[in-house]
């Protein structure tokens, strides 16, 4: 009952967020810098959303998300440039693969607890991007051209069935066995989950949506290099997930766009930029390690006003 | 003899993964974390022997030293204000801090001098003589007696002084050292000085080994270096300078078969091999999680 009747509200939001802006383009009022940052904060909101599923519902510490970011943008830059399909074809492929790419690292990774498996993520993108640089069928070093086909409309489809699907995913019994697991893994797992088997599941569809991310920002740039793919890319994604709060996808939504907004304005001074990054990751950090929301979602601030019923549904 | 050759960088480059990862095994050792700033510390530690090389004139020996000591103050620093507050936290949040000094240190630098590479002065003459059949140059013997002396003072720090056995006892178990007296805040800066001191060593020792520096140049050799120490077994010495060393050479024969762009990945398959079948590393023993 409660969900519905949070469902609906969501849904022509989202509608409505989508024809004022489309309109908005189509009438030639709002310019291809605007549109593009609206398109860049969509694929930075799919990002932040992917790795949320991973490291704030599951709680494994994976840092290596550019990986599959890299694993979409190739694959359906190949589906759309070499064999000439449309682009939701190319967007499904990019996804598909960076599930199966999500699938071979994640089974014999996720053996690994917290720092290992942090590093171990991040050796596999590496590992990912180093595989990229050395194929001479996408270009190499030099990168691969890809024509422009990403348009918002794309972009916001995509971004809402991620959110639509991850909140789900999180709300539903798998979810709950999946946070159960990031509270504490040993105690989930005498309990009788099967503690593997969520972590592959959410760490794969993770590795999905960071695909279909791949794929839109590989079509909205003129060209794709294996050097945009490195540790910079995994941990801006990173900062998107631990500043909005980890385990708070509201959180995430709202800190990718804030950093992708910043960013995008201080383009010009790029040293800059990266200084006020780090330097808000540590202040956070030191400050708020629970990151800006903690593990809150932005309805929950709504339902403080109303009586409280029981428990709440997301997280303590 | 071009093996003996291949063998004798590899145990240069090697060399210089040891002593970086001696740090990070050091740090983790004691605290339980991962110093992502380490390699930044290794690069800032470069560029200080590169200006009192070139604009102080110091000869190699005393830039090494001033190198050292600036780092180990650096190092201090960092942990004073960036981890001392983070003790009790999530690892998770301890990580991340530790990727934020990383980039801050990183960009603090190119904003101060500009991402420009530099030319490290040629401070030996280029001679070598004939072993076997290879070239060895002055420099690499050099180097890797500066790396193996260093080494040893490490050893004889860590097991004959008194701060060296309040590491072991830190390191050992944090609350029962604390109960027995040791100031534990001081014995982790002193891992932390330490530490950062070979990591400033390295710097020069990279630079003047590689001849060209810059301000993101510690990212790599510091992420190799964590390799080192996982291989040897984290927490370990001796690990990770046999680490360090089997890194280096595994390298260097990797770009001598032809695969010179594979040379990064190497670091990265050996990592994940070493922490799928044996995650304690080559010298760690296995201990069972306690519930």
């Amino acid at each position: 009952m409660k969900k519905s009747k949070q469902f609906w509200p969501f849904v022509i939001a989202a509608v409505l967020v989508y024809v004022v802006v489309q309109v908005l383009i189509s009438n030639g009022m709002m310019n291809q810098f605007y549109s593009n940052t609206l398109i860049l904060i969509a694929i930075n909101i799919i990002l932040a959303v992917s790795l949320h599923l991973v490291i704030g519902i599951t709680g494994q510490f994976s840092i290596g998300h550019a990986g599959f970011l890299a694993v979409g943008a190739y694959l359906s830059a190949i589906v759309t440039m070499k064999l000439h399909l449309p682009f939701i074809v190319a967007i499904l492929v990019g996804g598909i693969v960076a599930a199966l790419a999500g699938l071979i690292v994640g089974i014999p990774s996720l053996r690994l607890k917290g720092d290992y498996l942090a590093i171990a993520t991040l050796g596999f993108a590496e590992i990912i991007r180093i595989v990229f640089l050395n194929i001479d069928y996408v270009g190499g070093a030099a990168g691969m051209q890809v024509t422009h086909l990403t348009t918002w409309t794309y972009a916001f489809f995509c971004l809402v069935v991620t959110i639509i699907v991850i909140v789900n995913f999180t709300n539903s019994r798998h979810g709950i066995a999946a946070i159960s697991v990031r509270e504490n893994e040993i105690a989930s797992d005498a309990m009788g989950i099967n503690t593997t088997y969520y972590k592959v599941v959410a760490f794969a569809l993770g590795s999905f949506f960071a695909g279909v991310a791949g794929a839109l920002y590989a079509h909205n740039f003129y060209i794709i290099q294996p050097s945009q793919f490195g540790f910079l890319k995994s941990f801006d994604i990173l900062i998107f997930v631990v500043l909005g709060g980890l385990g708070s996808l509201s959180g995430a939504v709202l800190s990718a766009i804030l950093l992708t907004v910043v960013s995008t304005y201080l383009q010009g001074y790029p040293e800059t930029r990266m200084i006020i990054y780090s330097l808000v990751l540590i202040l956070v950090m030191l400050y708020r390690p629970k990151g800006l929301m903690g593990t809150m979602e932005i309805t929950d601030y709504f339902k403080l006003w109303r009586t409280p019923k029981g428990g709440g549904q997301h997280g303590k | 003899m071009e093996w003996i050759q291949q063998l004798i960088n590899g145990i240069s480059l090697g060399s210089i993964y040891a002593l970086i990862a001696l740090g990070y095994t050091m740090v983790y050792g004691i605290i339980k974390l991962i110093n992502f700033a380490h390699g930044d510390v290794f690069m800032v530690g470069s560029f200080i022997g590169f200006y009192s090389i070139t604009v102080f004139g110091l000869g190699f020996f005393p830039a090494l030293i001033l190198s050292m000591a600036a780092c180990a103050l650096f190092g201090v620093i960092i942990e004073r204000i960036a981890y001392k507050r983070l003790r009790n936290a999530t690892r998770i949040a301890a990580l991340i801090t530790a990727i934020g000094v990383s980039l801050f240190i990183e960009y603090g630098v190119i904003y101060i001098r500009g991402a420009q590479p530099e030319a490290y002065p040629d401070v030996f003459s280029n001679r070598s003589f004939e072993f076997l059949g290879a070239h060895i140059s002055i420099q690499s013997i050099l180097i890797l007696s500066v790396s193996v002396v260093l080494m040893i003072l490490l050893q004889f720090i860590v097991h004959k002084t008194k701060t060296g056995k309040a590491m072991r006892a830190v390191s050992h178990d944090t609350e029962a050292a604390k109960l027995m007296g040791i100031n534990v805040d001081n014995t982790i800066s002193a891992t932390f000085a330490i530490g950062s001191a070979l990591a400033g060593a390295a710097g020069v020792i990279f630079g003047v080994y590689y001849t060209k520096i810059d301000p993101l140049m510690g990212v790599i050799p510091g992420v190799k270096a964590f390799v080192a120490a996982v291989l040897g077994g984290i927490g370990i010495i001796p690990g990770a300078m046999v680490g360090g060393l089997v890194l280096g050479v595994v390298e260097t024969f990797v770009s001598a078969l032809g695969f010179s762009l594979w040379r990064d990945a190497a670091a990265f398959v050996i990592l994940i091999l070493i922490l799928i079948f044996r995650p304690s590393g080559i010298f760690g023993k296995n201990t069972r999680e306690k519930v």
